[in-house]
């Protein structure tokens, strides 16, 4: 490996993501943001949860939220596997705007819109769905082009090997500063393809399969997923993982240099920081 | 300098402040007439990139009997807030007539019985509702495409319109109404079912007679059929938009 030729130089910035990248990072955000909230409007006109091709097929939902009235009110109760949990204030019954607690799947503070108002929802859903899908196919042929996933994102052999060292140094917050930062480690790149070649499609491809029409195209290619039921309850369960990974991605965001970070996905500036190399956080 | 706890204090404000502001911002943008115009682009995408990825007589899937629902759900209407309808429900539809006219060569006025003695087709399919849900029953029913070979459509006719019989106000008026294209209306699958799992259609489910159009969600297989018109468009219909749901603000083409 060469030496870089202002590695000696205490501080510098390199130039980290491209402009196409920053605009389609940014994007992204927008979209998958009301598609989130958009999505959660629309499960709360039906606020449960199958696995097969229908949703009555002699077998109880998986998850179920619900507004049971008790002495104490409105009492939200959610239903998973089979276990119940009162979830008051949040799932199955919680305060909208004029403060009445009133039955609902997720909090209208979660929703796109906020009141229940599903032809709008799904107005917002699936235009965003298109934006998602065409900045989606945007990124991937920018970057396949530009080989910034073969050389930012894949993951070569000698880094294989480093996984288990790089799981250790995430759990003690050691986060590599200094020219190391130039790359992602091997945990963020597995991350990141898992998210863009993995969890994306999959949430896509189950979004499609809830379409009736497209259904017709292949009769039967549902059924490889468990049927239309399963394919809503993976979209769903698919869609928590993403949130998943973007709250890991933010608090990673904000351990390794808030301000830094969010420059370089605005401006394309990253600040390597020699002083405070391989000394944990900062 | 701020101490550290009231600087998160500051900034978990901030975030959730402008989150309140950009909440309330979405909800405007929906009452916007121009904003919500933008947004039905995905619906018109939608539908275009459908019909380029398919042909437009794709069949829908067809199930087994051992995938039926144990009771097929009733949504929507239950039962009409119509005593003219349930005056002909007591007596077994006996005199109900199905009218089939505007742009046609040959109007005409089916009964129960004439329906029933049409070629009849039988099959198990899936029913999406728009909310979320799905049953899957056995439907059987003359396909549409019988009835208009009778009726002969005008080569003007562009859609056909399904006017029922259950009031959506509790007025008794607004009547529910549908309406499908051409390709739908031919399609093989595209059925007046009066049949479910083998026997009568119960008036939960749309009796005597509810259409079939299994490519599209639920609200668009409309239940109590009393007219079938023919027409070159919408748009003088109820609220324009082509069904009681689309009027409003459900999207016309329920292929999603």
């Amino acid at each position: 490996m060469s030496v870089p030729a202002n590695s000696h130089l205490k501080s510098y910035f390199i130039y980290r993501h491209t402009i196409p990248i920053r605009i389609m990072h940014w994007t992204n955000v927008v979209c998958f943001t009301i598609l989130l909230m958009s999505g959660l409007n629309i499960f709360n006109s039906h606020t449960a949860l199958y696995f097969g091709k229908s949703s009555y097929n002699g077998k109880p939902p998986v998850l179920e939220m619900k507004a049971v009235p008790s002495s104490n009110g409105l009492q939200g109760i959610t239903t998973l596997f089979g276990y119940q949990f009162n979830t008051t204030g949040v799932l199955g019954a919680s305060a909208g705007a004029d403060g009445k607690i009133t039955r609902r799947g997720f909090p209208s503070w979660m929703t796109i819109p906020g009141p229940k108002w599903l032809s709008m929802a799904r107005q917002w859903h699936f235009f965003f769905a298109w934006l998602f899908v065409i900045n989606g196919l945007c990124y991937l042929s920018y970057s396949l082009l530009t080989k910034h996933v073969q050389r930012d994102l894949a993951v070569s052999k000698k880094e294989r090997s480093t996984i288990w060292q790089s799981i250790k140094d995430h759990i003690r917050f050691k986060h590599h500063g200094g020219e190391e930062a130039k790359h992602y480690n091997v945990l963020q790149k597995i991350a990141y393809l898992g998210v863009i070649f993995v969890l994306l499609p999959l949430v896509i491809l189950m979004g499609w399969a809830m379409s009736p029409f497209l259904n017709s195209i292949f009769p039967g290619w549902v059924d490889l997923f468990g049927g239309r039921q399963s394919a809503r309850t993976i979209h769903f369960i698919v869609a928590w993982m993403l949130v998943g990974f973007v709250f890991v991605h933010v608090f990673q965001v904000i351990i390794t240099g808030l301000w830094n970070n969010l420059r370089s996905m605005i401006t394309g500036q990253f600040k390597i920081d020699n002083a405070h190399s391989d000394k944990g956080p900062s | 300098m701020m101490h550290q706890t009231e600087r998160r204090k500051f900034f978990t404000r901030l975030l959730a402040g402008a989150g309140a502001i950009a909440l309330a911002g979405c909800d405007k943008l929906s009452h916007s007439e121009t904003f919500t115009k933008i947004l039905s682009t995905g619906e018109s995408l939608s539908n275009n990139v459908h019909r380029l990825v398919s042909n437009r007589v794709s069949m829908a899937q067809e199930f087994s009997a051992a995938d039926l629902s144990p009771s097929f759900r009733s949504n929507g209407t239950s039962s009409p807030n119509n005593p003219a309808y349930h005056a002909m429900a007591e007596t077994g539809f006996s005199n109900w007539v199905l009218e089939v006219g505007g742009l046609v060569e040959n109007p005409l006025k089916f009964t129960l019985a004439q329906l029933q003695q049409l070629p009849n087709r039988t099959q198990i399919t899936r029913h999406d509702c728009v909310e979320g849900w799905s049953a899957i029953g056995k439907w059987t029913g003359p396909p549409l495409q019988e009835v208009l070979a009778l009726v002969k459509p005008t080569p003007e006719a562009r859609f056909v319109v399904f006017y029922c019989a259950d009031p959506m106000k509790e007025d008794g008026t607004n009547y529910y109404y549908e309406s499908i294209d051409m390709d739908d209306a031919y399609h093989a699958q595209t059925i007046l079912a009066y049949k479910l799992n083998d026997e009568t259609l119960p008036i939960k489910n749309g009796a005597p007679i509810r259409l079939r159009v299994e490519r599209q969600l639920g609200y668009k297989q409309a239940k109590y059929i009393m007219k079938i018109e023919l027409v070159e468009s919408f748009a003088h219909i109820e609220g324009g938009k082509g069904g009681f749901w689309e009027d409003t603000g459900y999207e016309w083409y329920a292929g999603i």
